[in-house]
């Protein structure tokens, strides 16, 4: 079954640089709706700027972001910021949970930014660390939480919003083999069960196995020869 | 050749017939190449030979004689001695990847070779993908899991050594064509 589907993200020439050192080169893609998107390349390569900017977390120097067909990259920063709490999710490698708040808090804080009332934000968060198989750890802080846990427990609060995009980068790079491998799996099937597109950035092949198509990036721009290592996706007929 | 062992353990586990034998032998090893009847009897037959098994029970039922198979303690002991056996890493680096990759850059442009290395990785990807999508079955037997990360752990193994090529060969470019 083929059904061509409009774009839901699309980069048009993107260029960013740090100083005079160039992050990416023009870059240009399209993000089909539903879609599990790998960007793989070397450290250094651009894919995590690129996800930044896809995100609206930074701006391009040049080039355009266009997200359900409407420019993002020239909006004020507090356009995307609301952007970011209801349409997108981000889940970083580490290091963004809230310490001092339990995992049901951290899981709510997104609802409760957002304007849910407490007690309604409360059962979604606890909903959401139930569907990603930590619902024992949600009155734990994250200094009590295994790594795993820590993860999972903000792949929670990544999809508490239920957002249409999830932008992962390096999602398991600090997790064991086994661990990495059990929270893939849950962001994978949570993601086809909502219809939740993911951009996933990645410099392990085994990680990039877990998405419908892959984009290999090089030197700030798609590798010439990686380019053709896209495949279409259609895994799960989409 | 470990399809005796193989037997062995299974045996290990309770006396069977070869028609069982072979449907256990590929349920505990799913991507393996498959072993055949005639190998099964074949084998069966050479370590009867050698005393490491015995039959225990003939039977016909509605068809042809069926003899089972027991291990012997002679036969546990010759498992026991495989399985402590440490398996020694490949020791030479002559795949038919590696060699066409040397060959493609002895031979022909680094063009070539970086299109190969490409291609390649590509083809490995796909097989990568494929492989995660049957561990992702939640109807996938834990031998087919366990042959899936072997193999995956492999295509890993593969997929950095050819990017490391890719990037040295992308390197020399560079050096030749400053």
């Amino acid at each position: 079954m083929s059904i061509v589907q409009a774009p839901i993200v699309q980069a048009r020439g993107l260029v960013r640089s740090y100083g005079l050192t160039p992050a990416l080169r023009g870059v240009t893609l399209d993000v089909t709706e539903g879609e599990i998107l790998a960007v793989t390349g070397p450290s250094g390569c651009g894919k995590s700027t690129l996800l930044h900017c896809l995100a609206g977390i930074m701006r391009p120097d040049a080039g355009e972001v266009i997200y359900r067909g409407e420019r993002i990259d020239n909006t004020s920063e507090k356009a995307r910021a609301v952007l970011r709490r209801t349409d997108f999710g981000v889940l970083f490698q580490f290091g963004q949970l809230v310490m001092d708040l339990t995992a049901a808090e951290n899981v709510a804080l997104p609802l409760l930014l957002n304007g849910a009332g407490r007690r309604e934000a409360r059962t979604a968060a606890l909903a959401w660390l139930e569907r990603v198989g930590v619902a024992e750890v949600a009155d734990s802080r994250p200094g009590e939480m295994s790594g795993g846990q820590q993860q999972r427990c903000a792949l929670a609060r990544a999809l508490v919003t239920e957002p249409r995009v999830l932008f992962a980068d390096e999602p398991t790079g600090a997790l064991d083999t086994l661990t990495g491998e059990q929270v893939l799996a849950q962001l994978v099937r949570v993601a086809h069960e909502h219809r939740t597109t993911v951009v996933l950035v990645t410099h392990e092949p085994r990680v990039a196995g877990y998405a419908d198509r892959e984009l290999a990036m090089r030197d700030g721009t798609f590798d010439e020869a990686g380019a053709g290592i896209a495949v279409p996706h259609g895994r799960h007929g989409r | 050749m470990s399809a005796p062992f193989v037997l062995l353990g299974l045996l290990a586990t309770g006396a069977k017939h070869g028609y069982d034998l072979k449907h256990a032998y590929d349920a505990a090893l799913p991507r393996a190449k498959p072993l055949g009847f005639g190998q099964v009897y074949a084998t069966l037959g050479r370590l009867e030979r050698d005393g490491l098994v015995t039959p225990v029970a003939h039977d016909r039922d509605q068809g042809p004689d069926r003899t089972t198979y027991a291990l012997t303690e002679a036969g546990q002991t010759a498992l026991d001695g495989w399985l402590d056996a440490v398996e020694p890493s490949a020791p030479h680096a002559a795949g038919a990847l590696v060699a066409k990759v040397a060959v493609a850059l002895l031979a022909a442009e680094p063009e070539r070779a970086s299109g190969y290395l490409a291609a390649q990785r590509a083809a490995h990807q796909e097989r990568l993908r494929e492989l995660t999508r049957t561990k992702l079955d939640p109807e996938a037997a834990l031998g087919d899991v366990i042959a899936a990360d072997y193999l995956i752990a492999h295509l890993d193994a593969d997929l950095s050594w050819l990017q490391t090529t890719l990037d040295r060969v992308a390197n020399l470019r560079r050096e030749v064509h400053p």
